[in-house]
Protein backbone atom coordinates (compact mmCIF):
# COMPACT_ATOMS: atom_id res chain seq x y z
CA UNK A 1 0.00 0.00 0.00
CA UNK A 2 1.60 3.05 -0.64
CA UNK A 3 1.26 6.34 0.82
CA UNK A 4 -1.67 8.75 0.12
CA UNK A 5 -0.74 11.74 -1.34
CA UNK A 6 -1.61 14.60 1.71
CA UNK A 7 -3.62 17.78 0.83
CA UNK A 8 -1.15 20.18 2.12
CA UNK A 9 2.32 19.45 2.53
CA UNK A 10 2.92 22.66 3.76
CA UNK A 11 0.30 24.62 6.08
CA UNK A 12 -0.57 28.10 6.42
CA UNK A 13 1.74 28.88 9.23
CA UNK A 14 4.31 27.56 7.32
CA UNK A 15 4.68 23.91 9.30
CA UNK A 16 5.61 20.55 7.57
CA UNK A 17 2.88 17.69 7.61
CA UNK A 18 5.42 16.65 10.78
CA UNK A 19 5.45 19.66 12.17
CA UNK A 20 9.16 20.76 11.35
CA UNK A 21 9.86 24.30 10.35
CA UNK A 22 11.13 24.89 6.55
CA UNK A 23 14.97 24.94 7.71
CA UNK A 24 14.17 22.29 10.29
CA UNK A 25 16.01 18.74 10.57
CA UNK A 26 14.41 15.82 11.04
CA UNK A 27 15.30 14.66 14.92
CA UNK A 28 18.59 12.76 14.56
CA UNK A 29 20.30 10.12 16.23
CA UNK A 30 23.86 8.64 15.85
CA UNK A 31 25.47 5.86 17.43
CA UNK A 32 29.12 4.76 16.04
CA UNK A 33 30.53 1.27 17.18
CA UNK A 34 27.54 -0.94 17.40
CA UNK A 35 28.47 -3.74 15.60
CA UNK A 36 30.75 -6.09 17.17
CA UNK A 37 32.35 -8.20 13.89
CA UNK A 38 32.90 -5.28 11.90
CA UNK A 39 36.56 -3.08 11.73
CA UNK A 40 34.24 0.18 12.43
CA UNK A 41 30.29 0.87 12.62
CA UNK A 42 27.61 3.43 12.72
CA UNK A 43 23.78 3.91 13.43
CA UNK A 44 21.70 6.39 12.09
CA UNK A 45 18.07 7.40 13.10
CA UNK A 46 17.07 10.12 11.05
CA UNK A 47 13.03 10.90 11.40
CA UNK A 48 11.77 7.34 10.37
CA UNK A 49 14.89 6.26 8.53
CA UNK A 50 16.68 3.54 10.70
CA UNK A 51 20.25 2.91 9.08
CA UNK A 52 23.18 0.52 10.21
CA UNK A 53 26.51 1.20 8.23
CA UNK A 54 29.44 -1.11 8.76
CA UNK A 55 32.85 -1.23 7.08
CA UNK A 56 35.44 -3.43 6.84
CA UNK A 57 39.19 -3.20 5.68
CA UNK A 58 41.50 -2.55 4.46
CA UNK A 59 41.90 -5.59 3.70
CA UNK A 60 44.11 -7.68 0.67
CA UNK A 61 41.93 -7.59 -2.20
CA UNK A 62 40.43 -10.38 -3.56
CA UNK A 63 40.80 -11.54 -6.22
CA UNK A 64 43.74 -10.02 -6.95
CA UNK A 65 44.19 -8.92 -10.34
CA UNK A 66 41.65 -5.83 -8.80
CA UNK A 67 44.01 -4.38 -6.92
CA UNK A 68 45.45 -1.01 -7.89
CA UNK A 69 49.17 -0.64 -7.06
CA UNK A 70 49.18 2.74 -5.62
CA UNK A 71 45.80 3.08 -3.74
CA UNK A 72 42.95 0.92 -1.86
CA UNK A 73 40.14 0.09 -3.87
CA UNK A 74 36.66 1.29 -2.12
CA UNK A 75 33.57 -0.84 -2.84
CA UNK A 76 30.37 0.12 -1.29
CA UNK A 77 27.04 -1.63 -1.53
CA UNK A 78 23.99 0.22 -0.47
CA UNK A 79 20.64 -1.74 0.33
CA UNK A 80 17.61 -1.78 1.29
CA UNK A 81 15.86 -4.67 3.78
CA UNK A 82 13.19 -6.38 2.26
CA UNK A 83 11.29 -5.11 5.52
CA UNK A 84 12.18 -1.65 4.98
CA UNK A 85 9.43 -0.26 2.82
CA UNK A 86 5.56 -0.08 3.23
CA UNK A 87 5.10 -3.05 0.49
CA UNK A 88 8.19 -5.75 0.86
CA UNK A 89 11.04 -5.01 -1.90
CA UNK A 90 12.57 -8.03 -3.53
CA UNK A 91 16.14 -8.23 -1.26
CA UNK A 92 18.04 -8.27 -4.88
CA UNK A 93 19.62 -5.04 -6.17
CA UNK A 94 17.80 -3.13 -7.69
CA UNK A 95 18.50 -0.72 -10.34
CA UNK A 96 18.60 2.19 -8.19
CA UNK A 97 20.37 0.68 -5.12
CA UNK A 98 23.25 -0.25 -7.57
CA UNK A 99 22.96 3.24 -8.81
CA UNK A 100 23.34 4.55 -5.38
CA UNK A 101 26.20 2.55 -4.29
CA UNK A 102 27.92 3.85 -6.74
CA UNK A 103 27.05 7.42 -6.00
CA UNK A 104 27.90 6.67 -2.22
CA UNK A 105 31.43 5.40 -3.23
CA UNK A 106 32.04 8.51 -5.41
CA UNK A 107 30.96 10.73 -2.50
CA UNK A 108 33.09 9.16 0.45
CA UNK A 109 35.97 8.42 -1.99
CA UNK A 110 37.70 12.09 -1.93
CA UNK A 111 37.95 12.22 1.81
CA UNK A 112 39.65 8.85 2.37
CA UNK A 113 43.54 8.62 1.96
CA UNK A 114 43.57 5.31 -0.43
CA UNK A 115 47.17 6.13 -1.26
CA UNK A 116 48.08 4.68 2.10
CA UNK A 117 47.28 1.56 1.67
CA UNK A 118 47.86 0.35 -1.87
CA UNK A 119 47.10 -2.94 -3.29
CA UNK A 120 43.91 -3.33 -0.30
CA UNK A 121 40.49 -2.93 -0.08
CA UNK A 122 37.93 -1.22 1.72
CA UNK A 123 34.42 -3.15 2.15
CA UNK A 124 31.32 -0.26 2.94
CA UNK A 125 28.05 -1.60 3.91
CA UNK A 126 24.97 0.46 4.18
CA UNK A 127 21.73 -1.15 5.39
CA UNK A 128 18.56 0.18 5.42
CA UNK A 129 16.30 -1.20 7.98
CA UNK A 130 13.38 1.66 7.75
CA UNK A 131 13.20 3.97 4.93
CA UNK A 132 11.65 7.83 5.25
CA UNK A 133 12.96 9.77 2.19
CA UNK A 134 16.92 10.83 2.24
CA UNK A 135 18.39 7.52 3.34
CA UNK A 136 20.88 8.10 0.50
CA UNK A 137 22.04 11.22 2.65
CA UNK A 138 21.65 9.33 6.00
CA UNK A 139 23.93 6.48 4.25
CA UNK A 140 26.29 8.53 3.63
CA UNK A 141 26.24 10.56 7.17
CA UNK A 142 26.31 7.00 8.58
CA UNK A 143 29.32 5.47 6.27
CA UNK A 144 31.50 8.19 7.13
CA UNK A 145 31.55 7.93 10.74
CA UNK A 146 31.80 3.91 10.47
CA UNK A 147 34.52 4.70 8.40
CA UNK A 148 36.43 7.20 10.86
CA UNK A 149 35.80 4.00 13.29
CA UNK A 150 37.37 1.84 11.41
CA UNK A 151 40.34 3.85 12.23
CA UNK A 152 40.66 4.74 8.63
CA UNK A 153 42.56 8.27 7.83
CA UNK A 154 40.26 10.40 6.59
CA UNK A 155 40.54 14.11 5.60
CA UNK A 156 37.03 14.94 6.90
CA UNK A 157 33.84 13.37 8.09
CA UNK A 158 32.10 13.13 5.24
CA UNK A 159 28.15 14.53 5.62
CA UNK A 160 25.29 14.40 3.40
CA UNK A 161 21.55 16.14 3.46
CA UNK A 162 18.68 17.17 1.35
CA UNK A 163 17.33 20.33 0.13
CA UNK A 164 14.07 20.26 -1.83
CA UNK A 165 10.64 21.63 -2.92
CA UNK A 166 7.47 21.20 -1.31
CA UNK A 167 4.05 23.03 -2.20
CA UNK A 168 6.68 26.04 -4.06
CA UNK A 169 8.19 25.87 -0.79
CA UNK A 170 11.87 25.37 -0.47
CA UNK A 171 12.62 22.88 2.57
CA UNK A 172 15.55 20.94 4.23
CA UNK A 173 15.65 17.36 4.93
CA UNK A 174 12.76 15.95 2.67
CA UNK A 175 10.60 13.00 4.28
CA UNK A 176 9.06 10.60 2.21
CA UNK A 177 5.51 12.76 1.50
CA UNK A 178 7.79 15.50 0.68
CA UNK A 179 9.82 13.35 -1.84
CA UNK A 180 7.11 12.05 -3.04
CA UNK A 181 4.82 14.48 -3.71
CA UNK A 182 6.77 17.85 -3.47
CA UNK A 183 8.63 19.74 -6.31
CA UNK A 184 11.86 18.69 -6.70
CA UNK A 185 14.62 16.43 -4.18
CA UNK A 186 18.66 17.82 -3.82
CA UNK A 187 20.40 15.42 -1.88
CA UNK A 188 24.34 17.20 -1.62
CA UNK A 189 26.79 15.64 0.18
CA UNK A 190 30.33 17.68 1.28
CA UNK A 191 33.68 17.57 2.92
CA UNK A 192 32.41 20.25 6.09
CA UNK A 193 35.99 21.93 6.02
CA UNK A 194 36.62 22.69 2.46
CA UNK A 195 32.90 23.19 1.29
CA UNK A 196 34.00 20.83 -0.82
CA UNK A 197 30.94 19.31 -2.47
CA UNK A 198 31.11 15.33 -3.39
CA UNK A 199 27.20 14.48 -4.04
CA UNK A 200 25.08 16.92 -5.99
CA UNK A 201 21.86 15.45 -7.31
CA UNK A 202 18.72 16.58 -8.08
CA UNK A 203 15.12 14.97 -9.35
CA UNK A 204 12.28 17.57 -10.11
CA UNK A 205 12.22 21.42 -11.21
CA UNK A 206 13.98 23.92 -9.64
CA UNK A 207 14.60 27.29 -10.54
CA UNK A 208 18.04 29.14 -10.94
CA UNK A 209 17.40 31.17 -7.53
CA UNK A 210 15.30 28.08 -6.50
CA UNK A 211 18.25 26.21 -7.14
CA UNK A 212 21.00 28.27 -4.71
CA UNK A 213 18.54 28.84 -2.09
CA UNK A 214 18.16 25.11 -1.93
CA UNK A 215 21.71 23.89 -2.05
CA UNK A 216 22.33 26.75 0.72
CA UNK A 217 20.24 25.02 2.72
CA UNK A 218 21.24 22.03 1.95
CA UNK A 219 24.51 23.16 2.99
CA UNK A 220 23.76 24.75 6.42
CA UNK A 221 21.75 21.37 7.19
CA UNK A 222 25.26 19.40 6.16
CA UNK A 223 27.04 21.62 9.12
CA UNK A 224 24.45 20.78 11.56
CA UNK A 225 24.69 17.39 10.99
CA UNK A 226 28.36 17.75 10.70
CA UNK A 227 28.51 19.09 14.21
CA UNK A 228 26.20 15.42 15.80
CA UNK A 229 28.29 13.47 13.73
CA UNK A 230 31.41 14.76 15.69
CA UNK A 231 29.64 14.36 18.83
CA UNK A 232 29.27 10.84 18.64
CA UNK A 233 32.41 9.92 18.00
CA UNK A 234 33.12 12.33 21.41
CA UNK A 235 30.47 10.32 23.05
CA UNK A 236 31.89 7.04 22.11
CA UNK A 237 35.34 7.36 23.19
CA UNK A 238 35.51 10.27 25.55
CA UNK A 239 32.87 8.80 27.94
CA UNK A 240 34.81 5.58 28.43
CA UNK A 241 37.57 7.88 29.41
CA UNK A 242 35.48 9.57 32.20
CA UNK A 243 34.02 6.96 33.54
CA UNK A 244 37.40 5.53 33.80
CA UNK A 245 38.97 8.55 35.58
CA UNK A 246 36.28 9.03 37.77
CA UNK A 247 36.80 6.20 39.65
CA UNK A 248 39.93 6.67 40.15
CA UNK A 249 39.06 9.70 41.67
CA UNK A 250 35.92 8.52 43.52
CA UNK A 251 38.27 5.64 45.54
CA UNK A 252 40.51 8.10 45.91
CA UNK A 253 38.71 9.67 47.96
CA UNK A 254 37.21 6.96 50.13
CA UNK A 255 40.61 5.81 50.73
CA UNK A 256 41.13 10.07 51.86
CA UNK A 257 38.17 9.24 54.33
CA UNK A 258 39.13 6.28 55.28
CA UNK A 259 42.01 6.98 56.31
CA UNK A 260 40.89 9.72 58.35
CA UNK A 261 38.49 7.95 60.05
CA UNK A 262 41.28 5.81 61.01
CA UNK A 263 42.64 9.03 62.31
CA UNK A 264 40.08 10.29 64.70
CA UNK A 265 39.61 6.36 65.90
CA UNK B 1 52.05 30.15 14.05
CA UNK B 2 49.33 28.83 16.41
CA UNK B 3 48.58 25.86 18.12
CA UNK B 4 44.73 24.60 18.54
CA UNK B 5 44.34 22.24 20.92
CA UNK B 6 45.58 20.96 24.59
CA UNK B 7 47.46 18.42 25.47
CA UNK B 8 45.51 14.55 25.04
CA UNK B 9 42.34 16.73 23.48
CA UNK B 10 40.05 14.83 21.63
CA UNK B 11 39.94 15.00 18.08
CA UNK B 12 37.81 13.79 14.81
CA UNK B 13 39.40 13.44 11.29
CA UNK B 14 39.47 17.29 9.69
CA UNK B 15 39.79 18.67 12.99
CA UNK B 16 42.45 22.09 12.78
CA UNK B 17 45.31 21.22 14.92
CA UNK B 18 47.99 23.89 13.80
CA UNK B 19 48.63 26.71 11.81
CA UNK B 20 52.24 28.09 11.13
CA UNK B 21 55.71 26.41 11.25
CA UNK B 22 54.63 23.06 12.48
CA UNK B 23 55.35 19.53 11.56
CA UNK B 24 52.54 17.10 10.80
CA UNK B 25 53.25 13.80 12.69
CA UNK B 26 50.87 10.35 13.05
CA UNK B 27 47.44 10.51 11.57
CA UNK B 28 48.03 14.39 10.98
CA UNK B 29 47.81 16.00 7.03
CA UNK B 30 48.91 19.78 6.52
CA UNK B 31 46.80 21.84 3.78
CA UNK B 32 48.35 24.62 2.80
CA UNK B 33 49.80 26.38 6.31
CA UNK B 34 47.02 24.47 8.59
CA UNK B 35 47.45 20.94 9.82
CA UNK B 36 44.69 18.82 10.57
CA UNK B 37 43.54 15.69 12.36
CA UNK B 38 43.32 12.58 10.10
CA UNK B 39 42.19 9.89 12.50
CA UNK B 40 40.30 9.99 16.06
CA UNK B 41 42.00 10.48 18.92
CA UNK B 42 44.16 12.42 21.32
CA UNK B 43 45.70 15.37 20.21
CA UNK B 44 49.74 16.08 21.55
CA UNK B 45 52.45 17.82 20.37
CA UNK B 46 56.66 16.73 20.53
CA UNK B 47 59.20 19.70 20.13
CA UNK B 48 57.51 21.32 16.66
CA UNK B 49 55.75 18.08 15.88
CA UNK B 50 51.70 17.91 15.95
CA UNK B 51 50.65 14.47 16.05
CA UNK B 52 47.19 12.12 17.32
CA UNK B 53 47.51 8.56 19.17
CA UNK B 54 44.71 7.23 17.23
CA UNK B 55 42.09 5.27 19.07
CA UNK B 56 41.94 2.71 16.43
CA UNK B 57 43.74 1.88 13.24
CA UNK B 58 45.40 -1.15 11.35
CA UNK B 59 48.79 -2.16 11.23
CA UNK B 60 51.14 -1.08 8.77
CA UNK B 61 54.21 -3.27 9.13
CA UNK B 62 57.62 -1.76 9.91
CA UNK B 63 61.17 -3.57 9.13
CA UNK B 64 62.37 -5.15 12.57
CA UNK B 65 58.94 -5.10 14.59
CA UNK B 66 58.32 -8.23 16.51
CA UNK B 67 54.93 -9.78 15.72
CA UNK B 68 52.99 -12.71 15.81
CA UNK B 69 50.83 -14.43 12.69
CA UNK B 70 49.39 -17.70 12.13
CA UNK B 71 50.32 -19.49 9.06
CA UNK B 72 47.65 -19.79 6.23
CA UNK B 73 48.65 -21.19 3.39
CA UNK B 74 52.16 -22.78 1.82
CA UNK B 75 53.70 -22.21 -1.30
CA UNK B 76 56.60 -24.69 -2.35
CA UNK B 77 59.21 -22.52 -0.76
CA UNK B 78 57.77 -21.23 2.14
CA UNK B 79 54.57 -20.16 4.01
CA UNK B 80 52.01 -17.34 4.29
CA UNK B 81 51.40 -15.74 7.06
CA UNK B 82 48.52 -13.58 8.33
CA UNK B 83 50.31 -10.63 10.43
CA UNK B 84 47.09 -9.29 11.21
CA UNK B 85 47.37 -6.05 8.73
CA UNK B 86 46.06 -5.51 5.10
CA UNK B 87 49.26 -7.37 3.62
CA UNK B 88 49.54 -11.24 4.25
CA UNK B 89 53.35 -11.99 5.04
CA UNK B 90 55.81 -14.20 3.21
CA UNK B 91 58.06 -16.40 4.71
CA UNK B 92 60.22 -18.68 3.16
CA UNK B 93 62.43 -21.83 4.30
CA UNK B 94 65.71 -20.37 3.92
CA UNK B 95 64.44 -18.18 6.75
CA UNK B 96 62.89 -20.74 8.53
CA UNK B 97 65.30 -23.66 8.99
CA UNK B 98 69.52 -22.53 9.42
CA UNK B 99 70.26 -25.96 7.79
CA UNK B 100 70.02 -26.49 3.88
CA UNK B 101 66.28 -28.12 3.19
CA UNK B 102 65.42 -29.75 0.25
CA UNK B 103 61.77 -28.70 -0.89
CA UNK B 104 61.11 -31.49 -2.96
CA UNK B 105 62.58 -34.55 -0.41
CA UNK B 106 61.00 -33.29 3.07
CA UNK B 107 58.01 -31.67 3.47
CA UNK B 108 57.35 -28.13 4.51
CA UNK B 109 54.81 -29.02 6.82
CA UNK B 110 57.19 -30.52 9.17
CA UNK B 111 58.48 -27.49 10.22
CA UNK B 112 55.06 -25.19 10.57
CA UNK B 113 52.08 -25.83 9.03
CA UNK B 114 48.52 -24.45 8.41
CA UNK B 115 47.24 -23.00 11.65
CA UNK B 116 50.07 -22.91 13.34
CA UNK B 117 51.17 -19.53 15.21
CA UNK B 118 54.63 -18.27 14.62
CA UNK B 119 57.05 -15.67 16.06
CA UNK B 120 58.67 -13.49 13.89
CA UNK B 121 60.23 -10.42 12.82
CA UNK B 122 59.67 -8.47 9.59
CA UNK B 123 62.66 -7.92 7.44
CA UNK B 124 61.41 -6.46 4.55
CA UNK B 125 58.62 -4.37 3.43
CA UNK B 126 57.69 -1.33 1.12
CA UNK B 127 54.44 -0.16 -0.52
CA UNK B 128 55.25 -2.35 -3.59
CA UNK B 129 55.98 -5.50 -1.88
CA UNK B 130 54.39 -7.80 0.55
CA UNK B 131 56.58 -8.31 4.24
CA UNK B 132 58.73 -10.76 4.25
CA UNK B 133 59.71 -12.45 7.63
CA UNK B 134 62.28 -14.43 9.22
CA UNK B 135 62.01 -16.95 12.38
CA UNK B 136 65.84 -17.40 12.57
CA UNK B 137 66.23 -15.10 15.31
CA UNK B 138 66.06 -16.36 18.94
CA UNK B 139 63.21 -16.52 20.75
CA UNK B 140 61.71 -16.80 17.35
CA UNK B 141 59.56 -19.43 15.78
CA UNK B 142 56.44 -21.55 16.42
CA UNK B 143 54.27 -21.24 19.33
CA UNK B 144 53.62 -24.21 21.47
CA UNK B 145 52.26 -23.22 24.37
CA UNK B 146 50.20 -20.20 26.06
CA UNK B 147 47.10 -18.37 24.63
CA UNK B 148 47.16 -15.54 22.00
CA UNK B 149 45.06 -12.54 21.67
CA UNK B 150 44.49 -9.67 19.56
CA UNK B 151 44.08 -6.29 20.15
CA UNK B 152 44.03 -2.93 18.34
CA UNK B 153 47.10 -1.99 16.97
CA UNK B 154 47.31 1.23 17.87
CA UNK B 155 47.14 0.49 21.75
CA UNK B 156 50.66 -1.88 21.66
CA UNK B 157 52.64 1.14 22.82
CA UNK B 158 50.14 1.85 25.78
CA UNK B 159 50.50 -2.17 26.87
CA UNK B 160 54.15 -1.63 27.05
CA UNK B 161 54.36 1.58 28.29
CA UNK B 162 57.41 3.66 29.41
CA UNK B 163 60.31 2.10 28.99
CA UNK B 164 57.87 -1.63 29.10
CA UNK B 165 56.79 -0.08 32.66
CA UNK B 166 53.10 -1.61 32.07
CA UNK B 167 53.54 -5.21 30.52
CA UNK B 168 56.69 -5.27 33.18
CA UNK B 169 54.44 -5.09 35.81
CA UNK B 170 51.93 -7.40 34.06
CA UNK B 171 54.63 -9.84 34.30
CA UNK B 172 55.43 -9.62 37.75
CA UNK B 173 52.07 -9.16 39.02
CA UNK B 174 50.91 -12.23 36.97
CA UNK B 175 53.54 -14.29 36.71
CA UNK B 176 53.08 -14.96 33.00
CA UNK B 177 55.54 -14.65 30.07
CA UNK B 178 54.10 -12.13 27.92
CA UNK B 179 55.20 -11.31 24.06
CA UNK B 180 53.45 -8.29 22.66
CA UNK B 181 53.51 -8.61 18.84
CA UNK B 182 53.73 -4.84 17.19
CA UNK B 183 50.58 -6.17 15.20
CA UNK B 184 48.48 -6.31 18.19
CA UNK B 185 48.95 -9.73 18.94
CA UNK B 186 49.80 -10.85 22.33
CA UNK B 187 51.10 -14.21 23.22
CA UNK B 188 50.14 -15.03 27.40
CA UNK B 189 51.55 -18.31 29.10
CA UNK B 190 51.84 -18.58 32.66
CA UNK B 191 51.95 -21.52 35.12
CA UNK B 192 48.72 -22.08 35.51
CA UNK B 193 45.56 -20.86 33.30
CA UNK B 194 44.00 -19.08 36.17
CA UNK B 195 47.39 -16.45 35.98
CA UNK B 196 46.75 -16.40 32.34
CA UNK B 197 42.81 -15.30 32.66
CA UNK B 198 44.32 -12.56 35.03
CA UNK B 199 46.67 -11.26 32.40
CA UNK B 200 43.88 -11.26 29.60
CA UNK B 201 41.60 -9.50 31.95
CA UNK B 202 44.29 -6.73 32.68
CA UNK B 203 45.43 -6.42 28.58
CA UNK B 204 41.77 -6.35 27.92
CA UNK B 205 41.52 -3.58 30.18
CA UNK B 206 44.14 -1.39 28.63
CA UNK B 207 42.98 -1.99 25.39
CA UNK B 208 39.56 -0.22 26.38
CA UNK B 209 40.98 2.40 28.38
CA UNK B 210 43.94 2.97 26.50
CA UNK B 211 43.48 6.96 26.18
CA UNK B 212 42.66 7.44 29.60
CA UNK B 213 45.45 8.77 32.18
CA UNK B 214 46.38 6.98 35.33
CA UNK B 215 46.02 3.51 33.70
CA UNK B 216 49.18 2.08 35.19
CA UNK B 217 47.87 2.60 38.97
CA UNK B 218 44.34 1.42 37.76
CA UNK B 219 45.72 -1.58 36.09
CA UNK B 220 47.65 -2.70 39.42
CA UNK B 221 44.96 -2.39 41.89
CA UNK B 222 42.57 -4.61 39.11
CA UNK B 223 45.43 -7.19 39.98
CA UNK B 224 45.46 -7.11 42.76
CA UNK B 225 41.02 -6.94 43.38
CA UNK B 226 40.51 -10.14 41.54
CA UNK B 227 43.40 -11.88 43.04
CA UNK B 228 41.39 -11.75 45.75
CA UNK B 229 38.24 -12.14 44.28
CA UNK B 230 39.40 -15.32 42.70
CA UNK B 231 41.78 -16.29 45.64
CA UNK B 232 44.71 -17.28 43.63
CA UNK B 233 47.02 -17.69 46.63
CA UNK B 234 49.92 -19.36 45.30
CA UNK B 235 50.50 -15.67 43.22
CA UNK B 236 49.38 -13.78 45.67
CA UNK B 237 52.05 -15.32 48.17
CA UNK B 238 54.95 -14.91 45.50
CA UNK B 239 54.19 -11.43 44.94
CA UNK B 240 54.10 -10.68 48.49
CA UNK B 241 57.59 -11.84 48.80
CA UNK B 242 58.81 -9.92 46.05
CA UNK B 243 56.75 -6.84 47.27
Amino acid sequence: MSKVKPEKLVDEKGLRIDGRKLDQLRPIKLEVDVLENADGSAYIEQGKNKILAAVYGPKETQPKHLALPDRAVIRCRYHMAPFSTQTRKNPAPSRREIELSKIVRESLEPAIFTELYPRTTIDVFIEVLQSDGGTRCSGITAAALAIADAGIPLRDLVVACAAGKADGHIVLDLNDEEDQFGQADLPVAMLPRTGEITLLQMDGNLSHGEFEKALNLAIEGCKQIHAMQKEALKNEYVLVKEVAEETVVAEETVKVEKEEEGGEA
Amino acid sequence: MTLLFEKNKFVTPGDQLAEGDFIPGNNTYRDGEKIFASRIGLANLDGKTVYVVAVKGCYVPNIGDFIIGKVIDMTTSGWIVDINSPYDAMLSVSEAVERQFNTQRDALSRIYNIGDLLMAKIIAYDRTRGPVLTTLDRGLGKITRGRVISITPTKIPRLIGKKGSMVNLLKTETNCYINVGQNGMVLISGSTPEDEDLAILAILKIEAEAHTSGLTERISALINDMKIKRGLTNVQSKTGETG
